[in-house]
């Protein structure tokens, strides 16, 4: 038992001012989502619901098991990134429990842009592949899109990353064992209509769904031929005469049964891996995060009151907890799941360095699942640093959360800068899930810093060139860099391009970690092989 | 005493016996039917031994296996409990013959108390009261109407060839007799060609008391009161309490000592009662006697503190009474409620099936529960369907009603349907506080009881237990999941990502179908039902443990129960007990081939007869076939015109309840 006590006063006028400030950026998230999750907006959803349509969300909650969370995925996808509004990309993926098991569900929007893939679109989908390949989720697609956004065609299908890839990864998950299940409750069209064609079962709505690879309008203009989209691919054509689809729903409700049983009946077993016990509450609430957190990045405070607020009893059994002090290292649990965290509380030294690599070793070798809380404007710098070696014992520990087997979780709590953002398993190290707070920022370095850095480096010019610059002139050199840093540093913005898997209320940071750790043991944790450490 | 007896019976009476015998150091054996293999008195006991069928005419009936089954375990006596044999003379003997002690009266008193009439004859010789009458041939009006002025009035006249109430008349005074007799003499004529008339006294709000009688071998009588029995539905008793209400010390005693009397006229040894109907004057007559424990017991050994089993053992075994008159006191007051499985609401049919969710008030010095069933087990159709009996005891009769009234609401039953309800309505109505009782208290008060609510429970009480409900997750599903214990998936409810979720339910309560839609926020559900002329909305909160459910609704703290079937919802609280079912989502009109062409039983019974011929075409509402159940007949009737492919039971079998009974293909 190490008990974390906490030295927070929850009477104090900072906290007061801190939890406002929070309180005041999760109410704005939550606002944001409210809005997304209107979809195309009312008119659009009236249209779609008159059909005789449940929309998106209704037929994500009919699919779960009644009662039950949805760890909703990108959900500020494609957020201010188009001319025009793109609720979530025009899609919704999450990760729910449907007949028990935890699996991965891709639902398309029809009431956003007829439910077509934006740049974005395929990009979330994919993500939401990547997920399931990874933690090894079963997959259901939604299927209600009338395919690839035709204007940016350009930005959709070609590339190695584009829509073709959404197939290959049905494939892919597939031959490794992964159920792959369709509902066709809407247009499948095109490129589309391979979503059901390459699940393993596929399931379409009577006078509802279609299926084809060239619609009405294209055959007309292809052949001649005049046909309406039931008898080119409606459901009586693929249960019947192709066999295309393999199960026949009368209406949304009876599909989302149809894909229950089709997952009731997929013999898949969660295996058991990690020693659990009970899940305990923290000692401290999860609300009091808001009042902990300063409003000024810049401020530091101990990323143990974060933890004390995150992991079950506030129990977290420290690893070196007298060296490299500027990243906290310990054991501790999130609902019941053994768990290493990695926190930071400073900048790396490193000594800090090595310890995160120790660290994350020791996890990799007994298996036990990594949480990353970061909060690092990067490693440290000077003479003295790089002459004690700070990059290759930084590199020690990229190598060790590169290699690292393990499931891997990052939150980023506060800023995420450079090199820093690698050690701590930032996007480019493949973390199962990745999340950031409403306050946190990212990019390469601080705009500060980066705006230093160009304007010393405009004034060496101006300077060798024999001109003066003033103070004045300089700081109006410098503000565009840093309002452009801002702007590309903000959560929504690195949301909207899916650098993340979601921005999340601090105070629910423990029930999101807890559903994703969960979600990762669907596979099995495989043996870890480390590269080269340099010495 | 013996060192092991045989209980010639089954459910809660044999389990009763089998308790005292073992405070007593005796062993038992229990019997048993083929329904009965794993009934609670054959566990309770220790041996048990088979004797036969089902149907009790197979096992409980049959006196020959009871005394086999009792020389071979070496049962030195044999307890017959009520019903079945104990009031069978024949088996008696045949006890007696073998050398096997029968706890129970000697041959000549059953034998003696088996005629009705031969016994009001035997108690007019011994001077026991009988209700007052004139049955003589001398039919001149003027004899019969002394007859009648001699009695006094009210009386009735009857026609003796009579029934069906023609040629009957009620006469409320001696002005009114001589055209109430012309009336009745011609209705009678009419009715059946003979005007004989005979006249009783009438009683006009009688009320069934009866008397515990007790005698020994060595000449020792004592009554051990009286036990009032009159809230009755067709002759079968519902409440029993004693003592009765209002009854002076001087009745108790006139009463007592003409049952001793009844007891002794027929040198009566054990336990007896003799049933008297009371007048509201205090006027007592003689109806019959019971030569056996009666069901009702527990009531005298609650306010007399005594074992009537132990009594009965002791006096089989020759010894003397345990106690003398004086020594009999009585004390406080018990009431006895028998839970059957009955529907009211359907003229009291018998319930057949499991007992899928019981749980019994709690059992202290003031509750008692006479049981031979636990949770899961059958009420079958081959015995009484009497569940349980539930006695209470208190300082007064007041309080003794509201302990029955709270013991009744914590008695909970779902699976089958039951009285409890019922009871309870009677129990708790002002004329049962009252004490307005007498035998026809039932019918007089029927408008009363089916018009009080079922629960006290308002709609919107009820809308809120509904809605805690349909917010909670769902049972966890059996995934194997390694992290089951933990599972955040399993106790986060319906959470969502950065927004909160609404959860829509429609649900059916009493008979209304409901919006329900729950949301939940900082530990709270907060509700809205809409359905009908209903608008409700509320926050509630819910802790729930198994089956109970601690609620906070609208600040108000209260707790229920619920057992879940399916879509089916039974709540039971404190304040009565209500059903709600979860309407099932709508699925399109999928493929009715796998509802099948056969038609279902409607309740456990025995096939009677197939009315048509496999093969031959059949209207629409033909009676394809004939089952009985709980002695009442169903008709299995063809849904549409067709066919019967193939009957699956023949007339005789036993069917189980929801079993396909035939094949039945629709006309084209």
């Amino acid at each position: 038992m190490a008990i974390i006590a906490s030295k927070i006063k929850p009477q104090s006028g900072e906290f007061a001012a801190n939890a406002s400030h929070m309180q005041a950026l999760v109410a704005d998230l939550r606002a944001k989502i409210d809005t997304i999750c209107e979809g195309g907006g009312a008119a659009a959803q009236q249209r779609h619901l008159d059909r005789g349509k449940l929309l998106p969300r209704q037929r994500v909650d009919a699919l779960l098991d009644p009662g039950s969370p949805f760890l909703e995925l990108s959900q500020l996808a494609a957020y201010e990134v188009y001319g025009e509004n793109v609720p979530a990309a025009g899609v919704i993926t999450g990760i729910g429990r449907v007949a028990g098991r935890e699996c991965l569900i891709v639902a398309n929007d029809a009431t956003v842009k007829g439910g077509s893939y934006y740049p974005l679109t395929v990009k979330k989908h994919l993500r939401a592949q990547a997920i399931a390949q990874q933690n090894g989720l079963l997959c259901i697609y939604l299927v209600d899109s009338g395919g690839a956004n035709l204007p940016r065609q350009d930005e959709v299908f070609p590339d190695r990353d584009h829509f073709g890839h959404i197939f290959f990864n049905q494939a892919n998950m597939s031959a490794e064992g992964i159920p792959q299940i369709a509902a066709v409750m809407g247009s499948c069209t095109a490129g589309g209509a391979y979503v059901p064609a390459m699940a393993d079962e596929s399931i379409i709505v009577k006078n509802q769904g279609t299926i084809f690879l060239g619609g009405p309008p294209l055959v007309k203009a292809a052949t001649g031929e005049v046909v309406s989209a039931e008898e080119l691919g409606g459901a009586d054509v693929h249960c019947r005469t192709s066999g295309v689809a393999d199960h026949y729903a009368q209406n949304d409700l009876h599909a989302l049964e149809l894909v229950r049983r089709a997952v009731a009946r997929s013999n898949r077993l969660k295996p058991a891996q990690l020693d659990t016990a009970a899940a305990l509450p923290p000692r401290y609430p999860s609300e009091e995060l808001y009042g902990v957190i300063p409003t000024d990045t810049r401020t530091p405070y101990d990323v143990r009151e974060v933890i004390a607020r995150v992991v079950d009893d506030s129990d977290l059994d420290e690893f070196k907890a007298l060296y490299g002090t500027t990243l906290v290292c310990g054991f501790a649990r999130i609902h019941g799941y053994p768990v290493g965290i990695v926190a930071n509380n400073g900048i790396l030294f490193g000594e800090s360095a090595e310890k995160g690599a120790h660290f994350v070793e020791l996890c990799a070798q007994r298996k036990i699942p990594l949480v990353f809380l970061q909060n690092i404007t990067g490693f440290m710098v000077g003479k003295q640093y790089e002459a004690g070696g700070i990059a290759k014992h930084g590199a020690k520990m990229v190598t060790a959360v590169a290699c690292a087997k393990v499931p891997k979780f990052t939150v980023l709590i506060g800023g995420s800068f450079g090199a820093g953002n690698y050690g701590m398993c930032g996007r480019a190290y493949d973390p199962n899930f990745l999340f950031m707070w409403p306050n946190a920022r990212i990019s390469v370095m601080g705009g500060e810093q980066a705006a230093g850095v160009l304007a010393t480096v405009k004034r060496d010019q101006i300077e060798r060139a024999g001109d003066s610059w003033s103070s004045e002139q300089e700081q109006a050199f410098k503000q565009p860099t840093i309002d452009a840093y801002e702007h590309q540093g903000h959560p929504y913005y690195a949301s909207a391009r899916l650098w993340d898997d979601g921005v999340i209320d601090p105070a629910e940071t423990r029930t999101v970690l807890a559903l994703a750790i969960s979600a990762s043991l669907n596979k099995p944790i495989a043996e870890t092989r480390f590269g080269v450490f340099r010495m | 005493m013996f060192s092991k007896i045989l209980i010639a019976n089954r459910g809660e009476i044999a389990c009763r016996i089998i308790r005292t015998a073992r405070a007593m150091g005796v062993k038992t054996v229990a019997v048993y039917s083929d329904a009965d293999a794993t009934a609670q008195h054959v566990l309770l006991a220790d041996e048990a031994v088979h004797i036969g069928g089902s149907a009790s005419r197979d096992s409980y009936l049959k006196g020959d296996r009871v005394l086999a089954a009792a020389l071979q375990t070496g049962a030195q006596a044999v307890h017959p409990g009520y019903g079945f044999l104990s009031e069978n003379a024949q088996f008696s003997e045949l006890c007696s013959a073998n050398g096997v002690v029968f706890i129970g009266p000697p041959v000549g008193a059953i034998e003696a108390m088996g005629s009705k009439s031969a016994a009001k004859q035997i108690m007019e010789q011994a001077g026991v009261p009988l209700v007052p009458g004139y049955h003589g041939s001398d039919q001149s009006p003027a004899t019969l109407k002394a007859a009648a002025d001699q009695m006094g009035y009210p009386v009735l006249l009857k026609a003796v060839a009579g029934g069906g109430g023609k040629g009957m008349r009620q006469v409320w005074a001696s002005d009114q007799f001589d055209e109430a007799l012309a009336a009745a003499k011609r209705e009678a004529l009419n009715g059946f060609g003979n005007d004989d008339m005979l006249v009783e006294k009438y009683l006009t709000q009688p009320r069934h008391v009866e008397i515990q009688v007790f005698c020994d071998n060595h000449g020792n009588a004592v009554y051990l009161f009286e036990r009032d029995c009159s809230v009755q539905r067709r002759h079968q008793k519902v409440l029993e309490e004693a003592p009765a209400p209002g009854m002076s010390e001087p009745l108790r005693r006139a009463m007592g000592e003409a049952a001793v009397k009844a007891a002794q006229a027929i040198d009566y040894r054990g336990a007896g009662t003799v049933e008297f109907l009371l007048d509201v004057d205090g006027s007592f007559f003689f109806m019959e006697m019971n030569t056996r424990l009666q069901v009702e017991h527990p009531v005298t050994e609650l306010i007399t503190g005594e074992d009537l089993v132990e009594w009965q053992l002791r006096v089989a075994d020759n010894q003397p009474l345990p106690k003398a008159q004086s020594e009999l006191t009585l004390r406080g007051h018990a009431v006895e409620a028998r839970i059957y499985a009955e529907d009211p609401d359907n003229e009291f049919l018998p319930a057949t099936g499991a007992l899928s969710y019981l749980r019994t008030p709690a059992e202290s010095a003031h509750v008692r529960v006479d049981s031979g069933v636990v949770e899961g087990d059958q009420v079958s159709v081959f015995y009484d369907p009497m569940i349980a009996k539930l006695i209470v005891w208190d300082e007064d009769r007041e309080r003794a009603i509201d302990r029955l009234t709270n013991a009744l609401r914590d008695y909970r039953i779902a699976g089958l349907t039951t009285n409890i309800d019922y009871l309870y309505r009677i129990a708790d109505s002002a004329p049962f506080r009252a004490a307005d009782l007498d035998t026809r208290f039932i019918e007089r008060h029927n408008q009363l009881l089916v018009e009080t609510p079922r629960t006290q429970l308002t709609v919107e009480q009820q809308l809120a237990i509904v809605a805690a409900l349909v917010a909670e997750p769902a049972a966890p599903v059996a995934s194997a999941a390694g992290d089951a214990d933990c599972s955040p998936w399993q106790a986060s409810g319906d959470w969502r990502l950065n927004y909160r979720h609404r959860r829509h339910t429609a649900v059916a309560v009493d008979g209304c179908e409901y919006r329900i839609a729950t949301e939940l926020a900082d530990g709270a559900i907060h509700w809205q039902a809409d359905g009908g002329e209903q608008h409700v909305t509320g926050t509630l909160s819910c802790q729930r443990s198994g089956d109970q459910l601690q609620l906070v609704i609208d600040g108000q703290r209260s707790s229920a129960s619920v057992y879940r079937a399916g879509q089916q919802l039974t709540v039971f609280s404190a304040a009565g007990s209500f059903t709600a079912s979860l309407v099932a989502p709508d699925l399109g009109d999928t493929d009715s081939t796998d509802a099948g062409g056969g038609l279902l039983a409607p309740m456990n019974g025995t096939v009677v007869a197939q009315l048509v011929e496999p093969g031959v075409d059949v209207e629409a509402g033909t009676t394809l076939m004939v089952m009985e159940a709980m002695k009442m007949e169903h008709a299995i009737k063809a849904p549409s015109a067709g066919r019967v492919a193939e009957f699956y039971f023949s007339p005789g079998e036993l069917v189980s309840g929801g079993a396909e009974l035939l094949d039945f293909s629709a006309a084209e």
